[in-house]
């Protein structure tokens, strides 16, 4: 059994955690654009300005339902994603 | 009660983006760890199947033109056909990587539908230029999934094929039924609304 070398050890350590990084990003990334897009065309936010649209106009606000995407995501897919990626590097 | 188009447009556009965040996840962590829970091997055929579906009460809803209602039946069928091999593929239930290929099929088919039911030139409006450039986006991305058949641990094809569907929920996140692009609007495409 050969023993790795540090230095190299270490720079594997590092980019692997790039990764994680890259995954755990994803999400707050998604609602950043969702609350800018939503900064700079607030009126595709109906309910800031409501003048009678009916349900859908209130249900599809995209700014709004691309925020909600990068939430579950960070919420429900990230965390499990980490965890399996980190298990799979420490092997 | 019923949507309007443009509705139905960003609700699908949801759904893309969906698929673009699970596949850039996939690109980056690799096949293998991304099918270490059985739920997440399911997670993105899952939501190209269910978006399969629900394009067939757009069909049957929209029905303003023969054309309109081809192009939503073709992508209908396209979407379940991609999702349901993808999902077998992901089961187990098929193996042969060959049935990668359907999802190539299903880009070249959606893009073709989109060029052919869109009867207006680029600049009549906002929906029909994106119908274009979403006809010829999904033409020339069908690349990905082709070369992900023969290179499925290729980073650049797998974030290639995650782009893609980024692209096309920007593009269908950007429709309106009736807007400019680049400052053109057709006098007879109607007047624009909220």
């Amino acid at each position: 059994m050969r023993a790795e070398p540090a230095a190299q050890l270490e720079a594997t350590r590092a980019r692997r955690s790039v990764r994680a990084r890259v995954i755990a990003a994803i999400g707050p990334t998604t609602l950043l654009a969702g609350v800018v897009w939503g900064l700079l065309q607030p009126y595709r936010l109906t309910f800031l300005h409501p003048v009678g649209e009916g349900f859908w106009w209130l249900a599809v606000e995209p700014p709004l339902i691309v925020m909600l995407v990068g939430v579950l995501f960070a919420a429900f897919v990230a965390p499990g994603l980490i965890e399996d990626l980190e298990e799979s590097e420490e092997r | 009660m019923q949507p309007l188009a443009e509705h139905v447009h960003w609700m699908f556009a949801t759904g893309f983006l969906i698929l673009a965040l699970c596949l850039f996840a996939e690109a980056v962590v690799g096949t293998e760890v991304w099918r270490q829970r059985r739920w997440r091997a399911y997670l993105w055929p899952g939501a190209l199947f269910l978006m399969g579906i629900f394009m067939w009460p757009v069909m049957i809803m929209f029905t303003n033109s023969t054309l309109h209602m081809l192009a939503h039946a073709a992508w209908a069928q396209v979407l379940l056909l991609a999702g349901g091999v993808e999902l077998a593929l992901a089961a187990g239930r098929l193996r042969n990587r060959y049935w990668h290929l359907c999802v190539a099929l299903a880009f070249v088919v959606s893009g073709t539908a989109s060029l052919i039911h869109e009867q207006n030139s680029w600049l009549f409006s906002r929906s029909a230029f994106l119908h274009h450039a979403i006809g010829w986006l999904m033409i020339t991305a069908a690349v990905f999934p082709f070369l992900r058949t023969f290179r499925p641990r290729s980073i650049v094809v797998a974030t290639g094929f995650a782009a893609t569907f980024l692209v096309l929920a920007v593009f269908l996140y950007a429709d309106r039924d009736v807007a400019e692009i680049f400052g053109h609007l057709s006098p007879v495409a109607g007047s624009p609304h909220r």
